[in-house]
């Protein structure tokens, strides 16, 4: 077997953090290289600390590593200072469990979670050996795949990636194995058959299949190539993991020997979200509402304490505090972690809901350490709000703040968007006077309460109402930035935070381009732009020169407002919504019209559950306490919604 | 959930230490002191002391242990650990001492603890401790290093030692706190052995202080001269503690007391090597 382990061991004491590049996490599976083996490379394109905690990377390693016919490992980017050294010394990029070069597996697949790790994606391709095009791969080569929010639009990869898979991975990563199997037993099948057979799968998308004509700054069309019609389909449907409880995974969650980002037990409580923020891309997407039933909640939750010894557990989703029934599972909980009497357990949710439940929920919840408490409003007026969907009102707010203030906290952050469509000035001052109000009430409780204004560039996504929307440019943000650091200049007690507007319009160039952004992307990576999501090595020049030596401009490819009829660069792809529900949501929003909750209200036929012939699956009937936020509804009529209702004795029946 | 149970915050930062003892809660239970020693070789010596000392509170959780808590908004398990041992260096000699609720039976508890541990650390023995014994922190005066350095014959290591032994002084400019300042590191010293020849080099067995001016075994190359490298495997082989006077280790594993009266000024310098290499082979990199 190969291992580069004895030519990495000595640069390890070199490098800063080595503990990054040695695996031996509890958990980790240590199924060896063998030939026999379909072999897996799961590969997050930033540090190790990062991507450790990625929860689809390793739900897809434990799902491949029970297979009897395929094995996983996983790698990292790893840090410059080792980049460096693994370059001079001929160190291909290697796995974290045996330290096998990662172009000795079949798939070296990626997980996209963010537009910035793009120029990291073709680093960790070029560092593992492999040209970083598809056009110039050949049988030798592994398969270069991706998966994870970011491939919604994966076009300007697409030159890159010789697959994209759309969705939930679970079952997917399953039949593409199957096709591996296949295609090992067929030795006269090319790369180019093995290309066709996986386009054959649903939800995976073989970008090489496809070509692209463009209409200006817009892309004219995206259709399949080939003499064959049934080359590959013209739409890609996205996956939709049906009930997660028969995904019960990561049974095993990696505990890493070095610390990382959300250093705690993750389960897993709910898929998707219904409450229509126009902005956010992974509530569209993920759609419709998955619970997990409440009992697999509270087993996952006491085995994997039980398991890895952490002391911390969170619940995650896009909006835990809207589980059904949150109030009874933490209180099962945190019961459990009483009569398991291993010290205490603290349980945080990750997403705050912004009213006193909320607060109530973490009070109970963080018994082991208390660390701050967030909330999001998004936006500094209830006008803005109702243009986002984020249907907050400034009472909820307040009634939140002096909640956590009352139950002792002192810090309160809050985060905010801006260069959000149709603000005003008075929109973004509204945030420094949120924030100051917010002050004003922790005062009552402790002259040193604080309130932390979190403030981020607006970047629109794909598959969102506001993709049509002309993105803010880098001077209009950092103009609102200007203003709201003189307000709040003054405000006892409010920190301003801001994100870079620099890095909000790189971002803009990937979230929304076509394949013409490829070769932008591929220039900033060869002039040495790797780790773009780290302030220290973040550098827009590069993007703007790598723009311009292509022909492109900012302004059509960042700043524009889009059309109805123009054809999106990710049309030929499906996140089950229609097109007609986003533009009218977009219309709804312009006139500054809200949409409440479709859980608890009747269907308004986005897509994501008729056109799959799914539901929203909840684990209760009974709807969370304190009221669908700020929606003003009536929650009492909850276990009358059109939802599939899953409970233990019922799942139970249903399986056997 | 009751009212009583909620943290009470006013009890953080509750005493300024030099404060006339009060009756407290501490004070009012019954605590119980156990001292773990451990080895740490092969991959795992690319881990940080605060991720060592992580590793240490999740494995007392997963045994179940009563561990002590501190009070305050964020209670943490009560350890206390000795020396920091620096990233890249392995060590037969680590110590921890851990505060109980209540006694626990050691029988087999070391084992059950390193099963706990990730493959690479290894708790060699645990004793109890009496409640007064003195921290590991305050204890330790010095500390055996056994140190690889590679491309160097067993006569020329001899000739750099003798000479650097053979000093009365040693004026040297080390950094600390961030101020530059010269010392005399001589004092700091306490005695430096060629152990033998190694496959890449010649191996070294330093004694090197750790109170007033402590020295490191990568400040010990530099003052010999050594390219950074040069530097092959560094291990901890012992910590010495002054007692009244006596040197002695905080935990001597249990061996034959013959054994520990016939040790030299450097005992088992040699002694990691097997287990480095079995620390290994456990990950599969042979």
């Amino acid at each position: 077997m190969t291992t580069v382990w004895p030519q990495l061991e000595p640069l390890l004491p070199r490098v800063q953090k080595p503990a990054r590049y040695i695996g031996c996490e509890d958990g980790a599976k240590a199924k060896l290289p063998d030939p026999k083996l379909v072999s897996w490379c799961f590969t997050y394109p930033d540090t190790y600390e990062v991507g450790l905690p990625n929860q689809g990377l390793q739900i897809l390693y434990e799902i491949i590593n029970e297979r009897p016919d395929a094995r996983a490992d996983r790698s990292y980017a790893p840090w410059t200072d080792l980049e460096e050294l693994m370059r001079s010394h001929g160190v291909p990029l290697f796995s974290v469990e045996h330290h096998t070069p990662c172009n000795e597996f079949d798939v070296i697949a990626f997980n996209l979670s963010a537009e910035l790790t793009y120029t990291n994606l073709l680093n960790c391709v070029d560092l593992a050996g492999v040209p970083v095009r598809t056009a110039d791969r050949d049988d030798s080569h592994p398969l270069i795949m991706a998966g994870g929010h970011c491939t919604y639009n994966p076009e300007p990869l697409a030159d890159y990636l010789d697959a994209v898979v759309l969705g939930d991975g679970e079952e997917v990563v399953g039949e593409i194995t199957d096709v591996l199997v296949k295609h090992r037993s067929q030795p006269n099948a090319s790369r180019a058959d093995l290309l066709v057979a996986l386009a054959q799968i649903e939800s995976v998308y073989v970008p090489s299949l496809y070509e692209v004509t463009y209409d200006g700054p817009s892309v004219a069309a995206i259709t399949p190539i080939g003499t064959e019609a049934q080359s590959a389909p013209s739409e890609i449907e996205k996956r939709t993991v049906a009930d997660l409880a028969d995904w019960p995974y990561p049974k095993q969650q990696l505990a890493p020997l070095t610390e990382v980002v959300h250093d705690r037990l993750n389960v897993e409580v709910f898929r998707g979200c219904t409450r229509g923020c126009r902005f956010c891309q992974a509530g569209m997407i993920t759609r419709p509402v998955r619970e997990r039933p409440a009992e697999q909640v509270r087993t996952m939750v006491a085995e994997g304490l039980e398991r890895t010894g952490y002391d911390e557990v969170a619940l995650t989703s896009l909006s835990t505090a809207d589980f059904s029934d949150i109030a009874d599972v933490v209180t099962d909980i945190i019961d459990d972690g009483d009569k398991a009497d291993k010290g205490p357990v603290s349980v945080s949710l990750p997403s705050l809901r912004v009213d006193a439940f909320g607060v109530g929920i973490a009070t109970q919840l963080q018994r082991a350490k208390r660390t701050g408490l967030t909330f999001a409003p998004e936006a500094g007026t209830w006008r803005m709000r109702q243009i986002i969907n984020k249907l907050i009102r400034e009472e909820d707010l307040y009634e939140a703040v002096d909640a956590a203030f009352a139950n002792g906290w002192i810090r309160v952050k809050l985060y905010f968007l801006i260069g959000l469509p149709s603000e005003t000035d008075e929109d973004t001052l509204g945030i420094a006077e949120l924030a100051k109000n917010c002050v004003a009430i922790g005062k009552k409780y402790n002259n040193r309460a604080s309130v932390t204004a979190s403030v981020g560039g607006f970047v629109p996504k794909p598959f969102t109402p506001f993709q049509w929307f002309g993105q803010n440019t880098q001077e209009e943000l950092q103009r609102k930035v200007d203003l709201l650091r003189d307000a709040t200049k003054k405000m006892r007690g409010v920190n301003l935070k801001w994100h870079d507007p620099k890095a909000t319009l790189a971002e803009g160039i990937a979230s929304r381009g076509d394949r013409r952004i490829g070769p932008v992307i591929e220039q900033v990576w060869r002039n040495g732009g790797t780790f773009q999501e780290w302030s220290e090595h973040f550098n827009l020049d590069l993007w703007l020169d790598a723009m311009a030596d292509h022909g492109l401009t900012v302004e059509d490819a960042v700043y524009r407002h889009r059309t109805e009829a123009e054809f999106l660069p990710w049309e030929h792809l499906s996140a089950g919504l229609h097109k007609d529900f986003l533009w009218q949501d977009w219309q709804d929003s312009l006139a500054e019209v809200g949409l409440e909750d479709c859980r608890w209200t009747p269907c308004y036929d986005c897509g994501a559950c008729t056109g799959y012939g799914i539901e929203h699956v909840v684990a209760s009937a009974k709807p969370p306490a304190g009221g669908s936020q700020g929606t003003g509804q009536d929650l009492a009529s909850g276990g009358a919604v059109p939802v599939v209702l899953l409970t233990s004795s019922e799942r139970q029946s249903a399986t056997a | 959930m009751s009212e009583g149970d909620k943290p009470s915050g006013g009890e953080v930062n509750a005493q300024p230490e030099d404060e006339p003892k009060k009756p407290n809660l501490h004070a009012q239970r019954d605590r119980f002191f156990i001292r773990v020693r451990f080895s740490e070789f092969g991959k795992v010596r690319f881990i940080s002391h605060r991720d060592v000392a992580r590793l240490f509170e999740r494995a007392l959780r997963k045994l179940g242990l009563p561990v002590a808590y501190s009070e305050g908004f964020s209670p943490r398990p009560k350890l206390s650990f000795g020396l920091a041992l620096s990233v890249g260096y392995e060590s037969d000699a680590e110590y921890l001492d851990v505060e109980l609720t209540e006694k626990v039976d050691l029988k087999g508890l070391a084992q059950r603890f390193t099963d706990a541990m990730p493959n690479g650390i290894t708790v060699t023995e645990i004793i109890e401790l009496d409640a007064g014994a003195a921290s590991l922190q305050q204890a330790i005066v010095s500390c055996i290093w056994h140190i690889e350095v590679l491309g160097m014959s067993i006569a020329e290591m001899e000739a750099i030692t003798a000479s650097t032994m053979a000093a009365t002084e040693l004026p040297t400019e080390r950094v600390r706190k961030g101020k530059t300042k010269v010392s005399d590191v001589r004092p700091s010293i306490l005695g430096i052995e060629v152990v033998g020849p190694t496959e890449n080099g010649v191996a070294i067995a330093a004694h090197l202080a750790t109170e007033q001016l402590s020295m490191r075994p990568s400040e010990l190359l530099v003052l010999l001269g050594i390219e950074p490298d040069q530097e092959g495997r560094i291990t901890r082989t012992h910590q010495w503690m002054n007692l009244d006077g006596e040197r002695c280790e905080p935990i001597c594993l249990s061996e034959p007391s013959s054994k520990n009266e016939t040790r030299d000024v450097f005992p088992g310098a040699f002694e990691s090597t097997d287990s480095d290499t079995q620390a290994d082979e456990l990950h599969g990199v042979s």
